[in-house]
């Protein structure tokens, strides 16, 4: 089980109000990571306009992703890489029914703000987008808005939850539509877990202490973690996710969920494409359904992809050592 | 085999937290039996009593008609067996249901508890709340109502017992062996409401 409790004392983004004679509260770690386990088992799909939006609910998405250009995209036209436009992304929140998410770049705490002004329902700090900041991420119980971040190692994912995330992805490398980076960084989080674990199951607290001074995270959060034996909030695949046994394989790997970049939108069977990413999620752990699913896309329409060996931007290393 | 079999529906959305809930409601009552999760439909026809969870009920209702479980689980609860809609399971259960924002749905519901839902009814997720809430009427006078992007209940029919309200709004109904909330009892440690829903599958046996 993934517990809902972490929040900090007097986080600014916890609000306390009145509604006639009920006492409420917003932005509570409960509903923050709450909302993340309600998307658990689903997809969500990277879109750029309205249509694309509406395409992804109809396949079954859990939530849409909206940005100015896809991963891909980004990786092509350079420059500087900022949040989506809000009408945009307004016009996607009044066209479709599920959850609206937006990037952000790292740090940037406005551009935060901003979007959470709009009523997105999850805000990603992302990779994908321009850093702001080199150094430090955004402070993140501030927000009543949740948030999701990258990740590729266990430090990193404790230390994004020490800012406040409610929800962590791999970071994989995206735009590439090559699967490898985020078998790999979900592969590395696993085996990290495992590590913690079993120091936490001998008893050695001396160890654990030092498990979490290499990371640089509280030990609290260290030791909360490797009782668990899994990330304390709910933990999606992203990162060069293209087919339907790309999804159904980090599903294997123990993930919550998929989240697809390019992917989707990238590929010239977009529509057919979705709702096979959606299939192969869902039903993951029956073989015969994944091929089905597989059946329904062909690789002659999958995005090219890039091998991520020789990549100019590695967007993954952005904000990984804060 | 003796014992209780329920389900909780595993397509998509906060499917542990219900099993969890569940078993440890009846271990408190003292209550044999199993909590699996239904991932096909052939496990349905054995049994006793079904939660559908929180999670997106476009995604649920869609995959459902998909493998065909959408058919079994309506059959099933058509002829008595007991079910809980949490949130996006109690769209599921409802006859109609329209967005707040984006108006009349066309999404697969399962029409069988005779109500009118508004989806997203108090907001988008930074309107999400928690909030103390009662349910008198089943014995229970302080609940911890935690509502994620929640939907609520504009009209019910004759028929269906109103159990709780927020602010005038309608946020727990009973129909018959037909249990819906809105918010998610299976995000606190009360287990009330899953107590409350083992004894109506155990009251059936």
């Amino acid at each position: 089980m993934i517990p809902l409790s972490g929040d900090i004392a007097d986080a600014k983004g916890t609000i306390k109000e009145k509604i006639e004679s009920y006492s409420i509260k917003r932005g509570t770690s409960t509903l923050k990571r709450g909302f993340a386990h309600m998307l658990k088992n689903g997809v969500v799909m990277d879109v750029t306009t309205v249509e694309q939006a509406q395409i992804a609910e109809d396949a079954g998405a859990v939530s849409v992703m909206v940005l100015d250009k896809l991963p891909s995209d980004v990786r092509k036209a350079g420059g500087v890489a900022r949040t989506a436009s809000i009408r945009v992304i307004e016009e996607i929140m009044d066209a479709v029914t599920i959850p609206v998410m937006a990037k952000c770049r790292i740090g940037h705490v406005y551009e935060a703000m901003v979007l959470q002004e709009t009523d997105v329902d999850m805000i990603d700090e992302s990779e994908v987008l321009t850093p702001a900041d080199e150094f430090r991420h955004i402070w993140k119980w501030d927000f009543t808005t949740p948030f999701v971040n990258g990740a590729r190692s266990l430090g990193e994912a404790l230390r994004r939850i020490e800012e406040g995330a409610a929800m962590i992805r791999t970071k994989g490398e995206p735009g590439t539509g090559n699967v490898a980076e985020a078998v790999t960084h979900i592969k590395n989080v696993n085996t990290e877990l495992r590590k913690i674990k079993s120091i936490y199951d001998s008893g050695d607290e001396q160890d654990l202490v030092s498990a979490a001074r290499e990371m640089k995270v509280s030990y609290s959060l260290v030791e909360e973690t490797a009782s668990l034996g899994r990330l304390p909030v709910v933990n999606f695949a992203a990162g060069g996710i293209s087919t339907p046994a790309d999804a159904a394989y980090l599903m294997t790997l123990g993930c919550d969920g998929i989240f697809v970049g390019s992917g989707i939108f990238k590929a010239e069977d977009a529509k057919e494409r979705a709702q096979a990413i959606v299939l192969a999620t869902t039903f993951w752990e029956d073989p015969d359904k994944v091929k089905e699913a597989q059946k329904m896309i062909d690789e002659r329409q999958s995005m090219l992809g890039l091998d991520t060996k020789n990549l100019e931007l590695r967007m993954q290393e952005r904000g990984s050592t804060a | 085999m003796n014992g209780l079999n329920i389900g909780v529906l595993a397509v998509q959305g906060d499917v542990a937290e219900n099993i969890m809930a569940t078993k440890m409601a009846m271990e408190e009552l003292g209550i044999e039996g199993i909590v699996n999760e239904i991932k096909n439909p052939e496990q349905i026809s054995d049994l006793d009593g079904l939660i559908i969870p929180g999670g997106e009920s476009t995604v649920i209702g869609t995959l459902s008609l998909v493998n065909g479980s959408l058919k079994k689980i309506k059959e099933k609860i058509a002829s008595g067996m007991p079910v809980f809609g949490i949130c996006a399971g109690l769209i599921l259960l409802s006859k109609k249901a329209k967005d707040r924002v984006v108006g009349e749905m066309d999404q697969p519901l399962l029409d069988l508890l005779d109500v009118k839902i508004e989806r997203n009814a108090f907001g988008r997720q930074r309107d999400s709340f928690e909030s103390e809430i009662s349910m008198e009427k089943i014995g229970v006078p302080k609940f911890q109502g935690v509502f994620i992007r929640a939907p609520s209940i504009m009209e019910a029919g004759h028929n269906v017992e109103i159990i709780s309200k927020f602010n005038e709004k309608i946020i727990a109904v009973k129909q018959g062996k037909i249990l819906g909330t809105s918010f998610h009892p299976e995000l606190t440690d009360d287990l009330s409401l899953h107590k409350y829903f083992v004894n109506l599958v155990n009251e059936k046996n």
